[in-house]
């Protein structure tokens, strides 16, 4: 009779059986906090930047009050210091609600967080020579994803305190990393003299990867003071970013 | 591992579930605000600078 029989105890587990399921489960355990890690990476890190990148927007238009009229595109701007948000930049081609802040530095503290960040070593929008800008292909608000897409006749606008300066699509080079001259005030020359006022943008190439640098250059061809009327294009988008320009 | 972690967490089945989804959330949280920002300086995907030219600084 089976009441009389001893309970059989359950049937005890090798440890060759234990050790291989022990080591089972940390390789699953790995292999979901890797794929955790690419959710962070690709999703997460969006979302995160997209929130501070909009705060910054929100703290920068109270710096972009409109200033005194008649003002005129200043000779050399100063130089700001590392991490601050000193503008906007805006690309039409980017998306039609394409505006980030720009911040000094292009530290992993300031791309990974605001976004755009801005080459120390190159000149301030208005100054005649070369402004540097670098963004995130992917990931941390992957802010230059569609460089691609800029071409000829596009524009891309800088706002800073003093007004909007437009720039016009000159050029697109993919390069490897290491080819700072890019950054020249006359891209590819030091020893020439500069005389066009430039703009540079810089992000990875191909997305996903970081072997080389997709450059586009462009071109300043208009500056408007704050204050006065913005180009029609873009107008709009600016008053709903920075609440600059009139209606 | 995680069938002895289990059978050691206290109270009645309904409790340790409970508990089970209270670690695993704070294993997700840990993972995401400290272990993955600082293993992201590592990852393939995270520089868009050119330079190592003058005057060009380099950036990571």
């Amino acid at each position: 009779m089976a009441r009389n029989q001893p309970r059989r105890a359950a049937p005890r587990r090798g440890v060759i059986s234990i050790l291989v399921g022990g080591v089972g489960e940390i390789l699953l355990t790995l292999g979901v906090v890797l794929l955790l890690f690419v959710v962070w990476q690709l999703w997460w890190t969006n979302l995160e930047a997209s929130n501070t990148q909009n705060s910054a927007l929100k703290a920068i238009s109270q710096d972009f009050k409109p200033a005194t009229e008649g003002a005129k595109e200043p000779e050399a701007p100063k130089h700001p210091i590392e991490g601050k948000v000193w503008g906007v930049l805006y690309v039409p081609a980017f998306g039609d609600a394409f505006a980030k802040p720009i911040a000094q530095g292009v530290g992993m503290d300031v791309l990974d967080t605001v976004g755009v960040g801005h080459y120390p070593t190159t000149q301030m929008p208005g100054e005649v020579g070369n402004v540097g800008l670098a963004g995130h292909r992917q990931t941390h608000g992957q802010v230059f994803w569609d460089m691609d897409k800029l071409s000829e006749g596009d524009k891309a606008y800088i706002q800073t305190a003093d007004g909007l300066y437009t720039y016009t699509y000159r050029s697109t080079q993919i390069v490897a990393p290491d080819r700072g001259d890019v950054l020249f005030p006359v891209p590819g020359d030091a020893a020439a003299k500069p005389t066009d006022k430039l703009l540079t943008l810089t992000t990875c190439h191909p997305p996903f990867t970081t072997d080389l640098r997709m450059v586009v250059h462009l071109e300043q061809t208009a500056f408007t003071p704050t204050g006065k009327a913005f180009p029609a294009e873009i107008r709009d988008l600016v008053k709903r970013t920075t609440g600059v320009g009139k209606d | 591992m995680y069938a002895w972690l289990f059978r050691h967490l206290p109270g009645p089945l309904w409790i340790r579930i409970i508990q089970t989804l209270l670690l695993l959330a704070l294993v997700v949280l840990v993972l995401m605000n400290y272990v993955f920002p600082w293993a992201s300086q590592y990852s393939p995907w995270t520089d868009s600078t050119v330079g190592a030219s003058a005057p060009i600084p380099l950036t990571d």
